[in-house]
């Protein structure tokens, strides 16, 4: 507070007069709207609101006036400095919006480059494939067994129900390990996964619900449709009062995890050693949906016109299986399918050739990604 | 088994209507394999005639014999002249009755023909061949030459049957009855609801003893045998055409009119047949084991030498036919002199598993064969026998003799008994006793009981012995595609286990690192051994071995992933992609040395826990490894700066990826080991079991070996064995406690020899720091001759201390990093860089 005005000087509160206040604020607005850049901003905000400014100046003299005069002189400053500290700050966020807006789009990049730093890894269809139909049961409850794929005789074909002298013996061309000295191994490269069956079955008491999933081998040259090194998925589920209706909705409930919620199978009777009764899976063309039956003006080339595809081999498990795992046949029952990856891969997702998968080129791998 | 429908028809009365695609749909459905339907003769039009050749004219001056002829077609031309057609056959002459297709016909293929000028001459029609009118394999060259019994004009295409639709189905091994027309008639007589015309119901005459005679030495092989006993053949006696077209219809070569009998016969019974040039035989026919060293010429013309389990029909003078799979040269029917005016008829049954040995041992599958391995109808023996003596008096003009041989031995009917809901209960569905009953029936058991059913199976069955084969039947002709679908309720399941996630984390880090999966064979040969450089005794040349493998140069199973993969990376370079990572995963194959043979256990109880045991036991070690190999640039060359190559270090950091999915700190050491080069070799450890343990090996190839497989330069490669990861992982995080207080950060720099293992710096670092150090870095690697002396490199450390309770003052984090430096000094000879 400043002391009582005792020497009244009238020359020293010119500054204070209503005119010359309007000056000076005008002064500072125009040289705020003349700034063209930050700091030609600072500058003037120096020059017109830094301690040695006129409207400063001024302000110091309002003590200097009568107690009476006071009050409007402060008002009329306090207005003025007011009004030109809002002005700086409008101009200050203008020009720095400006700024910002150079600079970012200095900055700015051509994002459409490409970047293949490091190329993209990708896993084999045929795993991730296994896996998805894997999947599929493991959501319902089944867990996943697994086997050897050089496999005593006895789990390959004995224990299956396939005698030695049983034709199915050679039907499928079988991989024979070499004995010691010229002696019989009694071992093969596993023909299916169907012997992880019958080591599950003596693992495992009833009821079991497994899906084994792997690699089999068969001795047939490689082709754009064969291989000697291929990949099967085997169900197999044993409990009391299985039966051939829970098959085929296990079937209906696969095909259409995989392939749409209208899909459905259908069986037709075979002969496996293994299970019997026996049919071949036959699923509804996922393509078509078997409108191209009887139609030439629209062929499918998925299923030839057919309106299903061929999917595998099923059955209840041969009584006979059961004896020979522990199994007591009379209380328990069981059913079981397997069926060819390669397969499903090359019509789910048009492989036309077998070689393709087999080869191991990247620019084949690549597009499938981490999961199918 | 090729079913030609207008001969299925003869035993079926199926409705007129029925195409070949319904009654394959139909046949399908009852469960038999009807693979494709053909269409003989769809595109075949007339006018095809039978002509008589007039007059053969021999055209000069071409480079093939041609002739000009005149042929009779009586009004099929609608002028009755002789037709001048130009014919390049030969086998035909003046007066022969040929094939003749007239201008305006077309023939299969959409050959039209029609009038037009060669070698000269205008040709009006063909004389045909029957090749040319799809006919089939009928042994002959040249044109068809008919007999003379059919009068010109006549329609060519009824005569010779050339339309007709043929079912070709492949028969499971269970289903040996329908390798027959009878069998075949019977499924579609049953999925029509028609009755069956059994061609097997003849009337046979008692045998007595005047027929030739048969000692049958091995009952079991031979349980039955019949024979009969033609004479008086007319040795020029033609198969007729209908018979003919049958056999070529079905696949069968005609060749001659006995032979043709017995083929055809075998097709409609399913009882194969062998017929003796009775002049041939001397004595008794016997059936007995062979012996040890006998020798026997087949049919095939080819010498065998047989095995004593080798089941053979004899007479006198030892072996004439392997009993079931083929006769013998030397008692065959004549029929390229046409001398054989006396048959002997055999119609045997032979057993399944004697006929299966023989044909595989001197792998001889025949058309017998096929048929005994999957069960013929004994019961149908005496009237296939008896069909064939009738197509010989009626066709060959021959006279059958009294005499009926049949020596058989006793056998009671097969019967299983099974609850009369046992279908049901397989099915899942309710189909009642009475369907049950007869469906039974239907397939030609015979029934008795209430709840209980006592069924006898038919002889042509021999595949039901199971009350599931019983249910089978009924199902299937209750049709497949009636059963209803219903999702049982498995128990909760424990999703996967700790092993098989594993194995997916593997692959998916892998994946997410760039490595492109490529499974491969795992077939290998010494040769790839060789080329990785791997010593005389190294373990991995011990392999387990094929019998009988896809290629004599790769005998061998996989003890490493990295022939297989180095394959591919070779094959992708060769392609054009140079830049490359790739991994699998994968089981490899490793001989224990201790294998004994795997015997065959019972299959009618379980077998003991230490049978089991010698099973596995039986199998090499299979475990899984994972592995990488790397060539060209790791990273690419691009606007972002240099590109970096693939190196040692990559593979390396592969196996600490796939270890650190496993939960494992794997441990680092140099190491000198094929195939990688030996300065530039990490050996990978891990704690296994409380164990430090070997668990793979990472690096740069060597040169040598890179050069020996034609890689790229500087390929790197990575095994580790992810069994034993598995079983040295962690198992459970324990979560860190994290201190708040702020951290201290000091760098050292450190100069060594550069013999020293960075590894041993850090661990001596590490212990030195004591509790207080949270983290250390290497963050620079430095060598300089002139600054740090030869052989000499520094390394840069940043050391990160933190107390879990305090703020550290300098002086507590200076006193913890001089002590590592002490000890790092102590441990390696290290020297603060100043």
């Amino acid at each position: 507070m400043s002391a009582p005005n005792k020497s009244y000087d009238p020359v020293e509160v010119e500054a204070l007069k209503p005119e010359e206040i309007e000056r000076m604020r005008d002064e500072a607005l125009a040289a705020f709207a003349a700034a063209t850049s930050l700091d030609a901003l600072h500058e003037a905000k120096v020059a017109h609101t830094g301690p040695a400014s006129p409207l400063a100046l001024a302000n110091r003299e309002i003590g200097a006036l009568p107690p009476h005069a006071r009050a409007e002189a402060g008002k009329r400053v306090g207005m003025a400095r007011g009004a030109v500290n809002k002005a700086l700050a409008a101009r200050q966020a203008e020009l720095e919006a400006e700024r910002d807006a150079r600079v970012l789009v200095e900055e700015a990049v051509d994002v459409t480059l490409p970047y293949d730093r490091v190329p993209a890894g990708a896993r084999h269809p045929l795993t991730t494939m296994m896996e998805r139909v894997a999947d599929v049961f493991v959501a319902m409850g089944y867990e996943i067994a697994e086997g050897p794929e050089a496999e005593a005789e006895w789990f390959n074909f004995d224990a299956l129900n396939i005698a030695p002298d049983h034709p199915a013996r050679t039907m499928q061309d079988t991989f024979f390990v070499q004995g010691g000295k010229g002696e019989d191994s009694g071992v093969v490269l596993r023909t299916h996964t169907s012997p992880v069956q019958a080591r599950t079955l003596l693992e495992r008491k009833p009821p079991v619900y497994v899906v084994c999933p792997g690699r089999v081998y068969r001795t047939d040259e490689l082709d754009a449709t064969h291989t000697p090194v291929f990949h099967q998925i085997e169900l197999l589920a044993v409990d009391e009062g299985l039966t051939m209706a829970d098959l085929k909705g296990t079937l209906d409930h696969m095909v259409q995890s995989l392939f749409g919620p209208d899909m459905k199978t259908r069986l037709r009777p075979n002969y496996f050693p293994f299970t019997e009764p026996s049919a071949e899976m036959d699923m509804l063309c996922y393509v078509c949906r078997g409108a191209s039956v009887g139609d030439p003006d629209r062929p499918c080339r998925t299923c030839s016109s057919e309106g299903w595809i061929e999917l595998g081999g099923c059955g209840m498990v041969n009584p006979r299986v059961l004896t020979a795992c522990g199994v007591d046949p009379e209380k328990y029952s069981g059913f079981a399918f397997g069926f060819g990856i390669e397969r499903m891969l090359m019509f789910r997702h048009n492989v036309e050739d077998m070689r393709d998968m087999v080869e191991g080129d990247v620019r084949f791998t690549r597009p499938f990604g981490m999961e199918i | 088994m090729r079913v030609p429908l207008s001969w299925l028809r003869e035993y079926v009365d199926l409705p007129a209507t029925e195409t070949g695609r319904d009654v394959q749909a139909k046949l399908i459905s009852a469960g038999l394999e009807v693979e494709t339907v053909e269409q003989l003769g769809a595109d075949l039009k007339g006018p095809l005639v039978v002509g008589q050749v007039l007059t053969i004219e021999e055209l000069e001056g071409f480079k093939k014999p041609i002739r000009f002829c005149t042929v009779d077609v009586g009004q099929a031309n609608g002028t009755g002249e002789p037709q001048e057609i130009v014919c390049g056959a030969r086998n035909f002459s003046v007066g022969d009755k040929v094939v003749v297709v007239l201008p305006g016909g077309v023939l299969p293929g959409g050959f039209e023909i029609s009038s037009r000028k060669t070698y000269g001459r205008m040709s009006h029609g063909m004389i045909c061949s029957s090749e040319e009118l799809g006919m089939g394999d009928d042994g002959g060259h040249g044109i068809i030459v008919l007999p003379p019994e059919h009068e010109v004009g006549t329609d060519a295409i009824e005569l010779l049957q050339l339309v007709d639709e043929v079912l070709d189905i492949a028969v499971t091994p269970d289903r040996g009855y329908c390798l027959s027309m009878r069998g075949v008639a019977r499924e579609a007589a049953i999925a029509y609801g028609r009755p069956l015309l059994d061609p097997a119901l003849l009337d046979v005459p008692a045998p007595n003893a005047f027929g030739h005679p048969v000692q049958i030495a091995d009952p079991h092989g031979c349980d039955r045998f019949t024979a009969r006993t033609v004479t008086g053949i007319d040795p020029e006696a033609r198969t007729p055409i209908w018979m003919r077209r049958r056999l070529q219809k079905a696949g069968m070569r005609p060749i001659s009119l006995p032979v043709d009998i017995t083929n055809y016969v075998m097709l409609e019974m399913g009882q194969p047949l062998h017929a003796y040039d009775r002049t041939r035989i001397q004595g008794a026919i016997g059936v007995r084991r062979a012996e040890r060293g006998e020798k026997l010429t087949t049919l095939d013309g080819v010498t065998r030498e047989l095995s004593a389990e080798d089941l053979v029909i004899t007479d006198e003078r030892g072996p004439i036919g392997l009993a079931g799979v083929m006769g013998g040269a030397h008692t065959e029917i004549d029929d390229s002199e046409g001398t054989t005016t006396e048959v002997v008829i055999e119609a045997a049954h032979f057993d399944p598993v004697s006929v299966a040995r023989t044909a595989r041992r001197h792998k001889l599958s025949s058309e017998a064969s096929r048929r005994f391995e999957r069960g013929v109808d004994p019961q149908a023996a005496s009237a296939a026998a008896q069909r064939c003596v009738d197509l010989l008096v009626l066709l060959a003009g021959g006279t059958a003799e009294a005499g009926v041989t049949e020596v058989v031995a006793p056998s009671a009917p097969r019967t299983i008994t099974i609850p009369a809901d046992h279908p049901d209960k397989v099915a899942g569905v309710t189909y009642g006793r009475e369907t049950v009953v007869r469906r039974l029936q239907q397939i030609g058991c015979d029934v008795y009981g209430q709840d209980e059913l006592i069924v006898t199976v038919p002889s042509w069955r021999p595949d039901l012995t199971d009350p599931n084969d019983l249910a089978e039947e009924v199902i299937r002709l209750e049709g497949y595609e009636n059963l209803p679908s219903r999702l049982p309720r498995p128990l909760p399941g424990r999703g996967l286990t700790d092993r098989q996630r594993l194995h997916r984390r593997v692959g998916r880090a892998l994946a997410g690192a760039g490595y492109v999966e490529a499974p491969t064979y795992p077939f290998l040969g010494q040769a790839v051994l060789d080329q990785l450089g791997l010593e005389a005794d190294d373990p991995r040349r011990t392999v387990v071995t094929l019998v009988n493998p896809l290629s004599d140069e790769e005998p061998g199973l996989r003890t490493t992933l990295l022939p297989g993969l180095l394959g591919a990376l070779r094959r992708n370079d060769g392609r054009g992609s140079h830049d490359l990572a790739l991994f699998e995963t994968g089981s490899v194959f490793l001989p224990t040395g201790a294998e004994q043979t795997a015997e065959r256990l019972p299959v009618d109880r379980r077998p003991t826990d230490e049978q089991l045991a010698a099973l596995d036991a039986a199998l090499p070690d299979q475990p899984r490894r994972a592995a990488v190999v790397l060539a060209g640039a790791r990273e690419q060359t691009g606007w972002w700066g240099k590109g970096r190559p693939s190196d040692w270090a990559d593979a390396i950091e592969a196996a600490r990826l796939v270890a650190r999915e496993a939960g494992v700190d794997l441990t680092v050491r140099a190491d000198q080991y094929a195939p990688w080069h030996p300065g530039r070799c990490a050996a990978l450890y891990a704690e296994v079991d409380g164990t430090e343990t070997l668990v793979g090996h990472a690096g740069e190839l060597h040169p040598r070996v890179v050069k020996a497989m034609h890689l790229p330069e500087r390929t790197c490669a990575m095994e580790v064995d992810l069994d034993l990861l598995e079983r040295a992982g962690q198992g459970l995080v324990r979560a860190p406690r994290i201190s708040t207080f702020p951290v201290a950060t000091q760098d050292v720099a450190l100069v060594v020899d550069r013999s020293v293992p960075a590894a041993d710096v850090e661990a001596a670092l590490r212990e030195g720091a004591g509790d207080l150090l949270e983290s250390i870095r290497l963050f620079d690697l430095y060598e300089n001759a002139e600054q740090l002396g030869e052989g000499r490199r520094s390394l840069a450390y940043a050391l990160r201390f933190r107390a879990p309770d305090r703020t550290l003052t300098v002086d507590e984090a200076s006193a913890a990093r001089d002590a590592a430096v002490a000890l790092a000094a102590e441990r390696t000879g290290a020297v603060l860089r100043g």
